[in-house]
């Protein structure tokens, strides 16, 4: 009898990828919030906050250009509590402790769930700028800022989501991924995604948005619809959202050797 | 009547107890508010400074007020999450078994949505004067805006006990959470109504919220302000969802809770 080849660690990736992709497409729950809530936030500062772009030195003539980071940031937050709710439900439902007894590599399991939720983040920000592109968004980059946006947003997706991958490993309750949405949400409103940072009065609240990293990967996307190519903006959008990814990902690798114990 | 008073009581107290003693359910009620208020008021002041926005308190107040109604709104839905997790658990299964007149049961959690949001008036209102907000009103006018945050609350609550006792699950809590936070949205958050843009101009200048949220903002500045209708809209929306709540309870009742 022969022995059945091993899986290769690609082959088991795109299998718990594709397992990642079809658990979300079932849970409408995890869908519709991602796609639905920050448009409507689009849509509701886009018209309450037109008034902002008579501010002098406001960089932009249409509040909804500005906004657009915003939506992509929101959809990262949702990347990052779908990402941490599937892996403590895996935690919670014995699905890791299950895969300890396969052959599967502890990467594969990381890695295509990552993958799979990147995809999801993806297809919501191409939703959001279709729609925005039927509001009248810009893009002051044209086509090649698209695709430096989705990568730059695909970076800021991964590092969201592999915090929220260490968070449902390391307390394996998909309660408490919930209860750390808020403090996410709480981290984009103080940061820069409202008003540019010099536009900002309070200087208390000004100090908050430019320690907060959040406001510098709001800018870098933002740069793309309403500056043009700026190279600073870019560098530390993609410098911090690699770092946050970096740290993330070696945090969740740890918690799942203690989760995944053969 | 002294049952009645009995049951509202001994529902108003356990209520108030478990949201009092558990830190899972006061820290989102006072936590947010503060929250929008600081984001609000604090990053966004510099839209006070926009030609045409003539608030005479402020943009701190301005924001005081939307966060204070919407503070009241979200203490009633989350009242209406107690509700829910009270048929869950099979309490309120218990309690409509034992409650000689449940009216008393809707009165229990409204008493108790009523003293959630005084006590998030009485911290928000502290965190914004501490913060500098400029109140011009006089004490007839503040008297009148907490009376105004008490009918949202109450509005609210209804709303969300409606939900709750036709579902009888914590499930639908976006049912409950969603279409308060829309239409609270939908009014003028950032600007006056204005100075709103496309189509949520349209939508504010018909949503019953913003005659609430002037109002409000008339009564913190103290200037002439008719809130006439705003208390008329207010206590209407109380009658409308107290049907709707009644009837809801009158289903939970047939359904065996």
């Amino acid at each position: 009898m022969s022995e059945r080849a091993p899986i290769s660690l690609a082959a088991q990736v795109g299998e718990l990828a594709r397992r990642s992709v079809m658990r979300t497409l079932r849970q409408p729950a995890q869908i519709v919030p991602p796609v639905i809530f920050p448009l409507f936030l689009l849509a509701i500062n886009s018209s309450g906050l037109d008034a902002a772009t008579k501010i002098p030195g406001f960089p932009s003539d249409s509040y909804v250009d500005f906004a657009m980071a915003f939506a992509f940031m929101q959809g990262a937050i949702f990347s990052m509590v779908n990402a941490g709710t599937d892996l403590a439900r895996d935690v919670e439902s014995g699905f890791l402790t299950r895969l300890a007894l396969t052959p599967m590599r502890r990467a594969a399991l990381l890695v295509g769930q990552l993958a799979g939720v990147l995809l999801v983040t993806f297809l919501a920000g191409v939703i959001y700028l279709l729609v925005g592109l039927i509001a009248g968004v810009t893009v002051a980059t044209g086509g090649t800022g698209v695709i430096v946006l989705f990568l730059l947003a695909s970076l800021i997706g991964l590092a969201f989501a592999s915090l929220g991958a260490y968070i449902g490993l390391r307390f394996g309750s998909a309660e408490a991924v919930q209860g750390f949405f808020p403090l996410f949400f709480v981290s984009l409103f103080l940061s820069s995604a409202s008003l540019p940072r010099d536009l900002i009065e309070q200087d208390w609240f000004r100090t908050i948005a430019t320690y907060n990293p959040v406001s510098y990967l709001v800018e870098g996307v933002r740069s793309l619809f309403v500056i043009g190519w700026d190279g600073e903006a870019l560098a530390l959008g993609f410098g911090i959202a690699g770092l946050i990814a970096l740290i993330g990902v070696t945090a969740s690798a740890s918690a799942l050797r203690s989760r995944v114990v053969r | 009547m002294r049952r009645f008073v009995d049951v509202a009581g001994a529902v108003w107290w356990r209520s108030v107890h478990n949201f009092i003693s558990n830190p899972a359910f006061i820290a989102p009620s006072i936590i947010f508010p503060l929250f929008f208020f600081t984001a609000f008021a604090g990053g966004l002041s510099s839209v006070g400074d926009v030609p045409g926005f003539d608030y005479p308190a402020g943009y701190t107040a301005f924001q005081y007020c939307f966060v204070l109604l919407q503070a009241s709104a979200f203490g009633g839905v989350f009242t209406g999450f107690g509700i829910a997790s009270d048929f869950e658990s099979g309490f309120a299964r218990r309690l409509l078994l034992a409650a000689p007149n449940r009216l008393a049961i809707l009165v229990g959690y409204l008493l108790t949505a009523l003293t959630r949001a005084s006590l998030v008036i009485v911290i928000l209102t502290t965190v914004a004067l501490l913060a500098g907000m400029q109140v011009s009103g006089g004490a007839v006018d503040l008297f009148g805006l907490l009376v105004l945050a008490l009918l949202v609350s109450l509005t609210a609550t209804l709303f969300s006990a409606g939900v709750a006792f036709r579902t009888r699950t914590i499930q639908a809590g976006p049912a409950m959470q969603m279409p308060v936070f829309l239409i609270l949205f939908l009014a003028p958050v950032y600007v006056p109504v204005d100075l709103l843009a496309g189509w949520v101009e349209t939508v504010a200048k018909i949503n019953p919220v913003t005659p609430l949220i002037e109002a409000a903002r008339g009564l913190l500045s103290g200037g002439e302000t008719n809130a006439a209708p705003a208390f008329g809209i207010g206590i209407a929306l109380v009658a409308l969802f107290s049907i709707w709540a009644v009837r809801g309870l009158r289903r939970a009742e047939a359904a065996g809770g």
